[in-house]
C-alpha cells in the first residue's frame, strides 16, 4: 500500500511539475492541480497510513481500544483539498478570461510592452 | 440538454438529493458529513436541474441569486463562531443544549457552524459555475 | 487562561467584511464601513500591542482544545507588533480606497475584499500554529488573486497569472514541507515542533523540509531567484491595491521565514550560508532591475526586492544584533512601502501617468505635497536621523562582528542604487520642468473636492508621520526590536506560555 503511493506521489509531482514548464495555460492549470494532489497523498502517507477505526471515542470510555486512523492528516488532506478547490475554480476563471482577452493558450504571449503603462 | 429521461429523472432527484443533503448536514457531527459536503451534493442537485433546464430556468427556480446565500451563511458562521466569546470562553468552543431534540439530535453552535458553512458552500459552488456557463452563452 | 482579547485584530475584520457584503454595491455606505472597520481594528492593535509588551506573551487556545493538539493563538511582541503596523497600512490603505480606488471596482466588492485580505494578514501573524498559517496564507492568496483581478484590465490580467502560478506553487511546496514535519515530528502546534524538531536524529531529513519552508516563503517574499512574479504583476493594479501587496504581502513572507528559521529550524552553517547568499544575491538583482526601470510603480517593486535582501541578510547573520537590525529594517519596510504605492497612486492621479519621462513639475505646482513626499523618499533612503538611516547601522555591526564583508558590500550598493534612483526620480517628477505635450491628460486632482483631497493626502501624511516617529524616535523602536531579537534567541518563554510547561 504504501509503497504504491509513494509512486503515485512521485509521479504527480513529476507530472505537475512537467506541465507548468509547458507555455501553455491550460497545462499550468492541470500542473497545479497535479502538484495540489500530489502534496495531499504526501501528507496521507507521511501521517502513517492505519487501517483502523475512525478516531471518535464511546462516551463511556475513556481510552482507545483499538486501533484508530490518526485524524490530523485526514483533516489537513480535507482541509488542503477545500482551499484547493477554491483557488482553482478561481484561476479556471481567470484563464478563461484571459484567453478571451488575448485570444492566445500560449504564456508567453503575456507580454504588454513596457510602453503602455500608464 | 433534450432527453425526458434526464429531465424525468431530474424532477424526481432534484428534491431527494436536497434532501440528502440537510442528511448528510446533521450527521457530519459524528460521522462522515457535515457542511462542505452537504453544501456541495445540493449544489450538484441545483447544477443537475441547470444542465437539463438551462441556467435561466434554475435561477428562476431559485428565485434569489445564490450569491445571496454568502453573506446569509458567512454571517451565520461567524456568530456561531464567535457566540461562545459572551460566555468568556475561547473563540470556537462548542456549546451544546442539555437535552437532545428529536429527529435532528444535540444541537449546538457546531451544528450553526456547518450550517453557515453549508450556505456558504452553496453560494459559491453556484455562483462560480453559472458565471462560467452564462459566460458562454 | 483566556485571553479572547487577542483574536479581536482578526474577528474585527471578519465582522467588517461581512457588514460590507450586506452593503453590496452601496459605495458610499462601504467606504464608510471600511473606515470605520480599519480604525477599529487599529484600536484593538494597540490595546493588544500594550498588553503584550506589559504582561508578557498572551495564549488563546481556540475551542478551548489545549495545545499541542489544537489551534493555538499566540501574540508575542513580533507578532503583536506586526498586527499593530499592519493596522496603520490598512487604515491608510482603507481611506486612500474610498478616493483613489474607481466605483467600478467597489461594486464588484473591492471593499469586503480587502477586509478579508486585512484578516488573513493578521491571522497570520497571531496564531501559533503551522497548518493553521498555511491556512491563513491561502486566505491572503485568494483575496490577493481578487483584488489583484478586479477590474479586468489586460495588462491585470496578465500580471495575475504570474503571480497566481507563482503563488499556488509557493503554496503547495509549503504544504509539502507541513507534510514532512507532520511526518518526522507529529505535530503541527510551533511550540511543540520548537521542542521536537531538534531531538530529530536525521538532521538532513530536517534541512531538506527546511529548504521546502525557505522554497516557499522565499517565493511569497521575492527572494532571489524567485523574484520574477514581483515585478510582472505589482504595477498592474490600482495604487491602493500595490500598496497593501507591497508594504504588507511580501512581508507576511519575511514574518513567517523569521518566526520558523528562530522557533522551529534554528540555521545551521549550511542555512546561514544559504540565507545570506541568497540575501547578496536579492539585494544586487533587485537594484539593478531598480536602475533600468523608467516607471516608478515598477521601480519600486524593484526597490522591495532589493530590501527583501537586507532583511534576509539579517536572518542569515543569525546573531542578537543581526536580527535588531533586520527587524527595524522589517518595520520601517512595511510603512515606506505601503507609502511609496501611495504617493504614486496620488501622482497618477495628478498627471494621469506614472512614467519618469512623461512627469515633471509637480514641485513647482504643489511644493508643499512634494515637501511631504520628500519626507518619505529621504526615510526610504535612510538620510540619518530618519527611519531607513538606523537599521543598516545594526546590520553592519553584525555584519563586521561575523565578518561578512560581502553582504556588507552588497547592503551598500544596495543603499547606494536606492539613492541614485530615487534621487533621479525626484529631479524627473518633480523638479524637471514638465514635458510639452498636449495630449497629457488634465489633472483629476485639481478638479476633486476638498473632501477627495483629503482622503487622498491624508493617509500619506498619517504614514509619513509614522515613519518619521521611527526614525526619530528611534530609541523606544529599538527598545522593541531588542526584546523581540531576545526573545528570537530564547525560545523557552515561548514555549512555556503555550504549552503552560516548560
Amino acid at each position: 500500500m504504501e509503497i504504491l503511493l509513494v509512486i503515485l506521489m512521485g509521479l504527480l509531482y513529476a507530472a505537475g511539475i512537467y506541465m507548468l514548464f509547458r507555455r501553455s495555460m491550460v497545462k499550468l492549470l492541470l500542473g497545479i492541480m497535479l502538484l495540489g494532489n500530489g502534496a495531499n497523498i504526501l501528507i496521507f502517507l507521511l501521517g502513517r497510513i492505519t487501517k483502523g477505526q475512525p478516531p471518535v471515542i464511546d462516551e463511556a470510555a475513556k481510552v482507545f481500544t483499538d486501533i484508530y486512523a490518526d485524524p490530523i492528516p485526514q483533516a489537513l488532506i480535507l482541509t488542503a483539498i477545500v482551499i484547493g478547490f477554491g483557488i482553482q475554480s478561481f484561476a479556471i476563471v481567470l484563464l478563461k478570461r484571459v484567453y478571451v482577452l488575448i485570444n492566445s493558450d500560449d504564456l508567453d504571449d503575456l507580454n504588454t510592452p513596457e510602453d503602455e503603462d500608464i | 440538454m433534450k432527453s425526458t429521461i434526464l429531465k424525468t429523472a431530474t424532477s424526481y432527484l432534484l428534491p431527494i438529493l436536497l434532501l440528502f443533503s440537510v442528511f448528510i448536514l446533521l450527521r457530519g457531527h459524528y460521522h462522515p458529513g457535515g457542511g462542505f459536503v452537504g453544501g456541495l451534493i445540493a449544489s450538484i442537485a441545483f447544477v443537475l436541474h441547470g444542465f437539463t433546464y438551462g441556467t435561466e430556468n434554475t435561477l428562476k427556480l431559485m428565485r434569489y441569486h445564490p450569491a445571496v446565500l454568502i453573506p446569509a451563511g458567512l454571517a451565520l458562521a461567524t456568530l456561531s463562531m464567535f457566540a461562545p466569546v459572551l460566555l468568556g470562553l475561547p473563540v470556537m468552543t462548542g456549546l451544546w443544549i442539555d437535552e437532545p431534540i428529536p429527529v435532528i439530535g444535540m444541537v449546538g453552535s457546531a451544528l450553526f457552524f456547518d450550517l453557515g458553512v453549508y450556505l456558504v458552500v452553496i453560494g459559491v459552488v453556484l455562483t462560480i459555475l453559472f458565471t462560467i456557463t452564462q459566460y458562454n452563452e | 487562561m483566556i485571553n479572547n482579547y487577542l483574536i479581536l485584530p482578526v474577528i474585527a475584520h471578519l465582522f467588517t467584511a461581512v457588514l460590507l457584503l450586506f452593503f453590496w454595491r452601496r459605495t458610499v455606505a462601504q467606504r464608510i464601513i471600511s473606515i470605520a472597520g480599519s480604525f477599529i481594528v487599529l484600536l484593538a492593535a494597540i490595546g493588544l500591542f500594550t498588553r503584550v509588551w506589559n504582561n508578557g506573551i498572551l495564549v488563546m487556545q481556540a475551542a478551548n482544545w489545549e495545545a499541542p493538539f489544537g489551534i493555538t493563538f499566540v501574540a508575542d511582541v513580533f507578532s503583536s507588533s506586526m498586527v499593530l503596523l499592519t493596522s496603520f497600512a490598512g487604515l491608510a490603505v482603507s481611506l486612500f480606497s474610498a478616493a483613489g480606488v474607481a466605483r467600478a471596482r467597489m461594486q464588484y466588492g473591492y471593499f469586503p475584499i480587502l477586509h478579508f485580505l486585512l484578516m488573513g494578514l493578521n491571522g497570520a501573524f497571531l496564531t501559533g500554529d503551522i497548518f493553521n498559517l498555511y491556512v491563513w496564507f491561502e486566505v491572503i492568496i485568494i483575496s490577493s488573486f481578487v483584488l489583484l483581478t478586479l477590474g479586468g484590465r489586460k495588462a491585470q490580467l496578465e500580471g495575475a497569472v504570474k503571480y497566481m502560478a507563482l503563488n499556488i506553487l509557493a503554496s503547495t511546496f509549503f504544504l509539502t514541507g507541513i507534510g514532512m514535519l507532520y511526518g518526522i515530528t507529529g505535530t503541527l502546534n510551533m511550540a511543540d515542533l520548537a521542542m521536537k524538531v531538534p531531538l530529530v536524529g536525521h538532521r538532513i531529513l530536517v534541512d531538506v523540509t527546511a529548504i521546502f519552508f525557505i522554497l516557499g516563503f522565499g517565493i511569497k517574499s521575492a527572494v532571489f531567484p524567485l523574484y520574477f512574479w514581483l515585478p510582472s504583476s505589482y504595477h498592474t493594479p490600482p495604487s491602493a491595491v500595490a500598496a497593501i501587496f507591497g508594504g504588507l504581502l511580501t512581508k507576511v513572507g519575511i514574518y513567517a521565514l523569521f518566526r520558523v528559521f528562530t522557533l522551529i529550524f534554528i540555521p545551521d552553517d549550511f542555512i546561514r550560508t544559504l540565507l545570506i547568499i541568497l540575501a547578496v544575491l536579492t539585494i544586487l538583482t533587485g537594484s539593478f532591475g531598480a536602475i533600468i526601470k523608467r516607471n516608478i510603480r515598477r521601480m519600486f517593486s524593484y526597490l522591495i526586492v532589493c530590501h527583501i535582501g537586507f532583511m534576509i541578510g539579517g536572518l542569515g547573520l543569525f546573531s542578537e544584533v543581526a536580527l535588531m537590525g533586520a527587524l527595524f529594517y522589517l518595520f520601517h519596510d512595511m510603512i515606506i512601502k505601503t507609502n511609496l504605492f501611495l504617493i504614486a497612486g496620488l501622482i497618477r492621479q495628478q498627471r494621469g501617468t506614472m512614467n519618469m519621462e512623461k512627469l515633471g513639475g509637480l514641485y513647482a505646482e504643489y511644493p508643499r505635497l512634494s515637501l511631504l513626499i520628500a519626507i518619505v523618499l529621504f526615510s526610504l533612503i535612510g538620510i540619518p536621523p530618519l527611519s531607513g538611516f538606523w537599521p543598516k547601522i545594526y546590520l553592519f555591526e553584525a555584519g563586521f562582528m561575523t565578518g561578512q564583508y560581502i553582504l556588507i558590500a552588497a547592503i551598500i550598493i544596495g543603499s547606494l542604487v536606492t539613492l541614485y534612483v530615487v534621487s533621479r526620480m525626484w529631479a524627473d517628477v518633480f523638479w524637471k520642468r514638465a514635458p510639452l505635450d498636449d495630449t497629457s491628460p488634465e489633472d483629476r486632482f485639481k478638479r476633486m473636492g476638498i473632501g477627495k483631497k483629503t482622503l487622498l493626502v491624508t493617509p500619506i501624511a498619517f504614514l509619513a508621520f509614522i515613519s518619521l516617529y521611527i526614525g526619530l524616535g528611534a530609541e523606544n523602536i529599538t527598545a522593541v526590536v531588542q526584546r523581540i531579537a531576545s526573545e528570537m534567541m530564547d525560545t523557552t518563554p515561548y514555549i512555556r506560555a503555550v504549552l503552560g510547561k516548560s
